[in-house]
């Protein structure tokens, strides 16, 4: 996000300078309000079992750094390492499904004409208009009635149809703007279309397959209503509900230092998944099919 | 959007136009169309299976009185002719909207003047950015639940804050009363929400071309004649655009109501969709929860409708 254009050489003028310095400050200020909970709370879970339950006037650790909280966070449910197994398995799942799924579709969409393309289009994109929280309790009974209910595969195939809409149409744009002579060259030597997609389309679409990435990655990590209806097993659970079941209280009384470590766990592999590829998540967002 | 901001680098309109335009003369269409089929038929069954097939259901559930166990029995309208009357139903109907509007106008107020800030570019500017927008990648329930622990009455860092400023007398119950738990709310959707829509807005902005400005400065324009008669008309498709997405979000809000305030006090936070929630998966009134998903699906279409209608109405632009 970073646009900054090159400073002129000449010095302004004082008062502008002034003025200059001001908003920074002001500007500093307000981006600590932000970002303040968030180090507040990835400090904090290093605090020793005592201080950690204690009010958090000063964020950091003040009696020695420690990893008591995860090691509490550990007992509750099946164990802080079979969740977040299980956030993984489901988070990756959905990725990959996703990845391969839009590529295809993308694919199709761009470069063949077929009869009732734009109907099959507007059926997938259909999913993006309407709230996928006013189907979910159908949802609950087909998964059932396919035995995927209370199973990570079945939360995994939700997840990625709700990714599809976005995906598949940020895919086909990418597709689009692949240029169709290099296709034709690349036929002229005799490629087959599958190896003309596996071969050569698939990387020149990279950056597009990174942005449907990343947005599966963060929707399904994040995901909460969906991962609570679906799975009906504690230790079936993804970390976001095993995390608010701890606020809840439901494995016994509220341990302030598990929330914190919990809330760490989840923040920080979307914050470093962020600041490591921004570029294409601010992409995605722009194309202004999020929804 | 993608035709005006100038972050995206996704390809124009026009662009797929021209493309799409080469494609029809250079692939007649009888030859591809089974092999175009393979490729699309996976994502086509998955959203037909898990989306499509849900949808309609819900639609037929609606019609029946339908338990967990057991058959379940037609029974027509009854279930919407109960809703009109169901107390529950009507305060999560109008709590929802009450919380919609005051969200949406607390987002923007936040978004505006940040997005405003940053569009120039200026020290810091990269920095600061990030920082308004990092909360967004944070997880709504893991917001919730970061949000819970800074303000619970004990060990929570507003409550003991409050206390040593001599502000309260005793810890601060945030989410026992209701207007301090519409609050807290309100302030946690903002942190989390505002850095989103402020790129959103960031985008419309960034679209307007700078000669109009200039134009305008030339012109003897103050800076708030500026805003006011050239960037905001000019991003009035943004702006329409990102209050509908806000819109239709908040209706949909449940994380914050089910892990922050657990529907309290005295059930005055249940929204629409914690209705649905509460009805199904805890009552397990499968048809009646149906029922009530179906009017947040027709609330949402009419948003739907005219968010289209907006996006059909493309403004010339330069």
């Amino acid at each position: 996000m970073s646009s900054e254009k090159p400073r002129r050489m000449n010095r302004p003028p004082l008062k502008k300078r002034i003025n200059g310095t001001f908003v920074t400050v002001v500007g500093i200020i307000v981006a600590a309000l932000f970002l303040a909970p968030m180090f507040w709370v990835t400090l904090s879970s290093f605090k020793t079992k005592t201080e950690a339950v204690q009010p958090p006037l000063i964020p950091w650790p003040t009696q020695g750094w420690a990893l008591d909280t995860y090691r509490e966070l550990n007992t509750f449910g099946a164990g802080l390492f079979q969740h977040f197994l299980n956030s993984v398995a489901v988070t990756f799942g959905t990725v990959i499904l996703t990845i391969l799924l839009s590529s295809l579709a993308g694919y199709g969409f761009s470069r063949f004409r077929f009869r009732g393309k734009n109907v099959f289009f507007i059926i997938i994109m259909l999913t993006m208009m309407i709230p996928f929280q006013s189907v979910l309790t159908p949802l609950f009974l087909i998964l059932t009635k396919m035995h995927l209910q209370n199973t990570l595969l079945g939360l995994i195939l939700v997840y990625t149809t709700l990714q599809l809409p976005f995906s598949v149409f940020m895919m086909r744009n990418s597709f689009d703007a692949v240029p169709i002579d290099i296709e034709e060259a690349a036929r002229i030597d005799g490629c087959t279309t599958w190896s003309l997609f596996t071969r050569i389309m698939l990387k020149l679409t990279l950056p597009g397959t990174v942005t449907v990435a990343i947005f599966a990655f963060l929707n399904a990590w994040n995901e909460f209503l969906a991962a609570l209806i679906l799975l009906n097993n504690t230790e079936k659970q993804t970390l976001p509900v095993v995390a608010a079941f701890v606020r809840y209280g439901k494995f016994g009384g509220i341990n302030w230092g598990s929330v914190q470590a919990s809330v760490t766990i989840m923040m920080i592999p979307c914050i470093i998944l962020f600041l490591v590829l921004q570029r294409y998540y601010v992409r995605g967002l722009t194309s202004g099919a999020v929804k | 959007m993608s035709s005006r901001s100038s972050l995206s680098g996704s390809t124009s309109p026009a662009k797929s136009a021209v493309i799409r335009e080469k494609l029809k003369r250079r692939y007649p269409p009888k030859k591809s169309e089974w092999i175009a089929l393979v490729f699309i038929a996976p994502s086509l069954i998955m959203v037909t299976v898990f989306f499509l097939a849900p949808l309609i259901m819900d639609i037929y559930m609606s019609f029946f009185k339908w338990p967990l166990m057991g058959t379940p029995k037609f029974v027509g309208l009854r279930n919407y002719i109960r809703l009109a009357s169901d107390k529950e139903f009507i305060n999560a109907l109008i709590f929802t909207g009450k919380y919609t509007f005051w969200v949406t106008i607390a987002i923007f107020a936040v978004a505006f003047p940040l997005a405003l800030f940053v569009e120039k570019p200026m020290r810091l500017t990269g920095f600061f950015r990030t920082s308004f927008f990092l909360p967004a990648v944070v997880g709504f329930a893991t917001a919730c639940i970061l949000w819970v622990w800074l303000l619970n009455p004990d060990m929570g860092f507003f409550s003991v804050v409050l206390q040593r400023l001599g502000i309260a007398d005793k810890p601060v119950q945030f989410i026992a009363d209701y207007d301090l738990a519409f609050f807290a709310i309100i302030v946690i959707v903002v942190w989390r929400m505002a850095g989103f829509t402020m790129l959103l807005l960031l985008t419309g902005i960034q679209a307007i071309p700078t000669e109009v400005h200039e134009a305008a400065r030339i012109d003897g324009a103050t800076g708030w004649q500026r805003f006011r008669l050239v960037t905001l008309p000019l991003m009035k498709r943004t702006l329409a655009l990102t209050l509908i997405m806000s819109i239709t979000g908040s209706i949909l809000a449940f994380d914050q109501f089910y892990i922050v305030t657990l529907g309290g006090p005295r059930k005055q936070t249940m929204s629409l969709v914690y209705e649905v929630y509460q009805k199904s998966f805890i009552s397990f009134r499968l048809g009646y929860g149906a029922s009530i998903s179906v009017v947040i699906m027709i609330i949402l279409i009419i948003f739907t409708i005219v968010q289209l209608y907006i996006l059909r109405n493309k403004e010339p632009l330069k």
